[in-house]
């Protein structure tokens, strides 16, 4: 690996970034949404109903955290997609860039999206509802990164399926975290889901991540260290077979000529 | 130091039961203008992806530098270029940025003086901070031909370079080519359907039909040999008579070709 040639695809994405509006979007605004809409739903329900005030602190925190994740599984997808529709596939690969350089250019800039969304949410939260994600403490990090990882994974998964499948696929850019959202225990602790449905949890690193989160908010803080370990397995169990995943879907790309003809 | 720059050997490409590129063999020596010639769907875009290694050849091997581009693709990369006038650089890029991010994947040592130095190359130094998606088709062309040049490729493959150039470009940037051949003592492929690139430029001619190659010598040997003064000519007789029927099925057989004369 050279990282002049991951240098220069991580600039390519912030040029890009600067020059639309609507990437913009993409980094602040919808995060920003997200964090309104269930800040005030969870002000209501302690309103109306006298909801335990931890409350307020499991829904906002899974919030910020959920976004971690899906912002990192997005941007993963769309720098590859930036590529596919610029068509710039056809040069980027006829250059010595190596597959390798590719993804972690691209990891690179879920990592940077993750940790810029974690941020902005955090002191929108701070300031809006008083709730300081730093109460988590210590724990955070190890949440962080496994929800990053898990972004990462998801993320490749969904590029492979459209370098394969090409244009038609994109959509799974946005899909994939909403389909697995109601096994990742966001909002509600996994014991909720109907029996059948719980192994499956079980296989979500995010499902550990958020029964992480409300352990650690409601002060047993003992049982997150096992979590985010299980859940960091997982992760790289799932990233291993998101990149066999993507290394085949790529040959198989070169055999039926398809960079070549995302081109044309 | 060897001379093989390029080659390509029993070269085959079936995309389904289809077969785009069905024998090619062909070779580029060092410092050689080598023009890859054919009607549409000859196969020699096809070809020249396989020599890059974004498409996987069905059968066959491309050596480039005497080393296979399935098993050094990345060494191979570094020392070729490729521009074609069909693809673009990403349009939401300035000009100048485009070319950094290129001129940083190839490890371009200063490259803010090496791109300065190609646009003024090009005649598009006024557009250094234009946004690529407003340039015009020429002026696309020529960006191409800079990111093509940023790391003084051994080898330059290029798919119809003067496709959408007018005259005079098409004339200025055949004088640019020349000059880095000559200069430079880069090796270059092309491929054209612009018989003044073909003559103008090429030390040889690989023709193509069909996904085959048909022919194959300097323009004086081909011309010679279909007893013709135009190229053209040349050109329009080997098509007629490889023409194809539905999806590349020849007519004609090579000994038929041997035939054909020009009148
Ligand atoms: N990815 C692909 N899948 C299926 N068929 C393909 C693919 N790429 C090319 N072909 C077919 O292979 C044939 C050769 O195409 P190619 O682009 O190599 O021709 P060409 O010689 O470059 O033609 P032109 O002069 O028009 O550029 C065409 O019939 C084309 O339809
Ligand atoms: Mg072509």
């Amino acid at each position: 690996m050279r990282w002049n040639r991951i240098y220069a695809l991580v600039l390519k994405y912030f040029f890009v970034c600067s020059r639309n509006a609507f990437r913009a979007m993409d980094i602040f605004f919808w995060p920003v949404m997200d964090l309104l809409v269930w800040g005030f739903v969870t002000l209501y329900l302690l309103k109306i109903s006298g909801a335990v005030p931890t409350m307020i602190t499991f829904l906002v925190g899974a919030v910020i955290l959920w976004n971690v994740f899906y912002r990192a599984h997005q941007v993963v997808c769309l720098s590859f997609m930036e590529d596919l529709w610029s068509r710039n596939l056809l040069n980027i690969f006829t250059s010595p860039v190596k597959v390798s350089e590719f993804i972690t250019a691209a990891y690179i800039l879920g990592l940077a999206q993750a940790v810029t969304v974690m941020v902005i949410l955090s002191a929108m939260a701070a300031f809006m509802y008083q709730f300081n994600i730093m109460t988590i403490g210590p724990d955070l990090p190890m949440l962080f990164v496994n929800l990053m990882l898990m972004g990462w994974a998801m993320g490749l998964v969904a590029t492979a399926l459209i370098i394969r499948f090409g244009p038609q696929a994109e959509v799974l850019a946005w899909a994939i975290p909403f389909l697995v959202q109601p096994l990742c225990a966001v909002f509600y602790p996994v014991s909720v889901l109907p029996a059948w449905l719980q192994p499956l949890a079980r296989c979500v690193p995010a499902s550990y991540v958020f029964e992480g989160m409300r352990a650690s908010l409601s002060g047993s803080n003992e049982v997150v260290f096992n979590y985010a370990l299980i859940a960091f397995a997982l992760n790289v169990l799932y990233l291993a077979a998101a990149g066999l995943l993507f290394k085949y879907m790529f040959e198989q790309a070169r055999v039926k000529g398809l960079l070549a003809k995302y081109n044309a | 130091m060897f001379n093989r720059i390029v080659e390509v050997t029993g070269l085959q490409k079936h995309f389904g039961k289809y077969e785009a590129v069905k024998n090619v063999s062909f070779h580029a020596d060092r410092g050689e203008i080598v023009g890859l010639l054919g009607i549409n769907g000859a196969g020699k875009t096809t070809t020249i992806h396989m020599l890059l290694g974004l498409t996987k050849p069905t059968a066959g091997t491309v050596r480039v530098f005497g080393r296979d581009i399935e098993t050094s693709r990345t060494e191979i990369l570094s020392r070729v270029n490729f521009a074609s006038s069909y693809i673009a650089l990403p349009y939401n890029l300035k000009v100048i940025e485009n070319l950094l991010v290129f001129a940083h994947i190839y490890g371009v040592k200063n490259p803010k003086n090496k791109i300065e130095k190609l646009l003024e190359d090009f005649e598009i130094h006024h557009l250094r901070n234009a946004t690529s998606g407003r340039l015009s088709s020429g002026e696309q062309t020529r960006l191409n031909l800079c990111k093509a040049l940023l790391n003084d490729p051994e080898l330059l493959v290029l798919d119809e370079p003067t496709a959408s150039l007018d005259p005079d470009l098409a004339d200025k940037v055949r004088k640019v080519l020349q000059r880095v051949n000559r200069e430079e003592g880069c090796t270059l492929l092309t491929t054209s359907h612009n018989m003044l690139d073909v003559t103008e430029l090429c030390d040889r001619i690989v023709f193509m039909s069909a996904g085959e190659v048909v022919e194959e010598g300097t323009s004086d040997q081909i011309l010679r040999k279909y007893n013709s003064d135009s190229l053209e000519d040349v050109f329009i007789s080997i098509a007629r008579n490889h023409s194809v029927d539905g999806r590349g099925d020849k007519v004609a057989s090579s000994a038929d070709l041997k035939k054909v004369k020009v009148s």
